[in-house]
């Protein structure tokens, strides 16, 4: 018990969950910011892959760390593309879309890091992000060292959902966001684009949710692996649907989460030799699954989820 | 502009023209990374070709890399005729090949014609077991069932990797995460000697044909392709919408978990946890070429096998990524789901927006 109590008041507790929480707060808010136009991403695990490789090999080959940011942005905005090509104005099966779009920019990602790097027998490294030192505000206690042992992506990922949280609510933009994922064609009769809309929605969205993969090679890491996302993505909409698509509490929900994996590897280091470490792995998508159960009865979907537009039609 | 114009029903050589059309465009498009890679591209084809249809054993290869893909295939395309999103075949695989092993490796004991059913039922039931929680947790509480079949496939895969270094580790392996070999009573017979091609590839296509068989003459198949046409216009009309997910479910399951049957015990004799490079997903690939036709499954699983087979042979010549298969089924997926857009429509180039007018 008292073991239990010493986790939850450490420093280092806080700042780790925190640290685990950034890119599914990059996932779920570009998750949601798709889904609330009306648009499922499944796309989100090949992504994640993407940014993850993009930008972290833009590094690799001297573009700086916040080049690096950008071309993993560009790249999860050009599948995001793609996703939104084949789903807004072709209208196919968002959930197949979806998944083609992960197996292929997975599979492109593994494809050109293999291609660009055929025999390296341990991953190059880069100078990943450092933790911001702020001199005065990182001394504060217990606070201090939880927000400031974070790298200036963990920043970027609060500061984005502040944006989207005003953008959504705040704008006419926003407004009209919300608008087509519930009625697209009273957002028509308003004499705006649905399909602009939704493909705008889907760029960007998919855009963030490359910065949680970026996140992974260019701050938790320093190097790029195969297998590295290993279901974040996946978790990220299970997180979306638990946040019931709004972005204050995708940031509770996100936290939550982080702190539940922080916490269970270090009960892990207590208890770790009467219980598998599978046990310990597993807990991620298990809670994932329970969040879901959670919220299912409740859980208000965007109207227009999952139905594509045609225009004319109605 | 462009314009869709919806058709009705398309002749059954049209729907395979587009589909077999998709599937080449497909093999077109990867020359743009084969040419990245810096190969000739004629050649690099070439030596696919040679590596999947060269000789008896190519040829064989390919029948076995084909014959999982086969019933990963038929458990998207039952779950997908349903509109019930199984993306778990992968997990499913996995919880079949454990069962497989767990009664194949001394449980129980006896000749074959007991042993070698009982490894399949095992398999089987275990697979559809896997898929009835996520179906469950749909019917019952309306859970999406996209995220829990695939969150489950981690958790899944993760179980087999505790049980491989723990109860069901084998004592003589050395060290390494593997299962007891599977006892020669409960494995598949092979084939043809000296080739690895087995049992379970006869297993695949019977289910193919009961599959087909189930969705076209029976009331259930009937049930299954109202439901996926439209679940509430079904229950309306007095279907077991419920019921018929479950079937669903516990079908696709069981034909998942046949495909880890056929593969720890018709091929590799024992479990380990990089049994699969990621069949349950490339199921999905074949269920879509296929149209989900369980006929089409088959010919679909081919197809991918023989990418997979042709792209390993010559990514061992060349020295190329073997990712390459990954990329080129991946892009067959995109591809065949933008050639649906043909059956499902005409598609008209459309000059000035009046003369759209006009038209009407």
């Amino acid at each position: 018990m008292i073991e239990i109590l010493d986790i939850l008041v450490s420093e280092n507790f806080w700042a780790a969950s925190l640290r685990i929480a950034t890119p599914l707060i990059f996932g779920v808010i570009g998750a949601l910011i798709c889904e609330r136009a009306g648009v499922l991403n499944l796309g989100i695990e090949g992504i994640f892959t993407a940014g993850a490789m993009a930008g972290w090999m833009a590094v690799w080959l001297g573009a700086g760390l916040w080049g690096g940011v950008l071309v993993a942005a560009l790249a999860g905005g050009l599948f995001g593309l793609l996703h939104a090509i084949l789903t807004v104005p072709l209208g196919l099966s968002q959930h197949v879309s979806g998944i083609g779009v992960t197996l292929f920019a997975t599979s492109l990602s593994y494809f050109i890091y293999r291609t660009a790097l055929p025999d390296v027998s341990s991953p190059p490294r880069i100078e990943a992000f450092q933790p911001l030192d702020i001199p005065t505000l990182s001394d504060l206690p217990f606070i201090g060292p939880a927000l400031f042992q974070q790298t200036s992506l963990t920043f970027l990922a609060l500061i984005l959902v502040l944006a989207t949280s005003y953008v959504l609510y705040r704008t006419p933009l926003g407004l009209a966001i919300q608008a087509v994922g519930d009625n697209p064609s009273a957002v028509e009769s308003q004499g705006l684009s649905v399909y602009a809309l939704r493909m705008g929605a889907v760029v960007v969205g998919s855009s963030i949710m490359a910065l949680g993969g970026a996140f992974l090679t260019m701050s938790a890491f320093d190097a790029f692996f195969f297998g590295m996302v290993n279901g974040r993505g996946w978790i990220c909409i299970a997180l979306t649907v638990f946040a019931s698509w709004r972005p204050g509490k995708a940031l509770i929900g996100a936290l939550l989460f982080g702190a539940f994996d922080a916490f269970q590897v270090r009960l892990q280091t207590e208890v770790g030799s009467f219980i598998p470490g599978q046990v310990f792995l597993m807990m991620p998508y298990i809670l994932s699954i329970i969040a879901l159960i959670v919220v299912a009865r409740k859980a208000d979907y965007p109207r227009a989820l999952l139905v594509p537009y045609f225009r004319g039609q109605r | 502009m462009i314009r869709f114009e919806p058709r009705g029903p398309v002749a059954v050589s049209k729907v395979i023209s587009v589909t077999v059309a998709a599937a080449v465009a497909a093999l077109v498009l990867a020359a743009v990374p084969m040419l990245f890679a810096g190969l000739s591209v004629f050649e690099a084809y070439g030596l696919m070709i040679k590596g999947a249809f060269g000789s008896a054993f190519a040829f064989t290869e390919m029948l076995t890399r084909a014959t999982p893909l086969i019933l990963t295939g038929l458990a998207a395309a039952v779950a997908f005729r349903a509109k019930l999103w199984n993306i778990g075949a992968e997990g499913q695989l996995y919880a079949g090949a454990l069962a497989a092993v767990a009664v194949g490796t001394g449980l129980i004991s006896g000749p074959s014609f007991v042993l070698i059913p009982a490894v399949i039922l095992a398999g089987a039931l275990m697979g559809g077991l896997v898929m009835l929680g996520p179906t469950l947790l749909k019917t019952r509480l309306g859970v999406d069932e996209v995220v829990t079949t695939l969150l489950l496939n981690f958790v899944i895969l993760l179980f087999v990797q505790m049980m491989l270094e723990g109860p069901m580790k084998d004592p003589m392996g050395m060290g390494w995460p593997q299962s007891e070999p599977i006892l020669d009573e409960a494995a598949l017979p092979k084939l043809m000697d000296r080739m690895r091609i087995h049992w379970g590839l006869i297993i695949a296509l019977i289910s193919a044909l009961g599959v087909y068989f189930v969705l076209k003459r029976t009331v259930w198949g009937f049930e299954i392709r109202a439901v996926g046409e439209n679940a509430s216009a079904a229950r309306h009309a007095g279907i077991p919408v419920t019921a018929t997910f479950i079937r669903v479910g516990l079908l696709s399951g069981a034909l998942a978990g046949l495909a880890g049957v056929g593969e720890v015990a018709g091929l590799k004799g024992y479990l380990t946890a990089d049994l699969s490079p990621g069949f349950g997903y490339s199921g999905i690939v074949v269920a879509m070429l296929a149209g989900l036709s369980p006929i089409g499954v088959v010919f679909a699983a081919l197809f991918i096998a023989s990418i997979f087979v042709g792209a390993d042979s010559m990514s061992r010549a060349t020295g190329v990524s073997n990712y390459l298969a990954d990329l080129i089924v991946a892009m067959a997926l995109l591809c065949v789901l933008v050639s649906g857009l043909f059956l499902r429509f005409k598609i008209r180039f459309v000059g000035a927006p009046h003369a759209k007018e006009a038209s009407k």
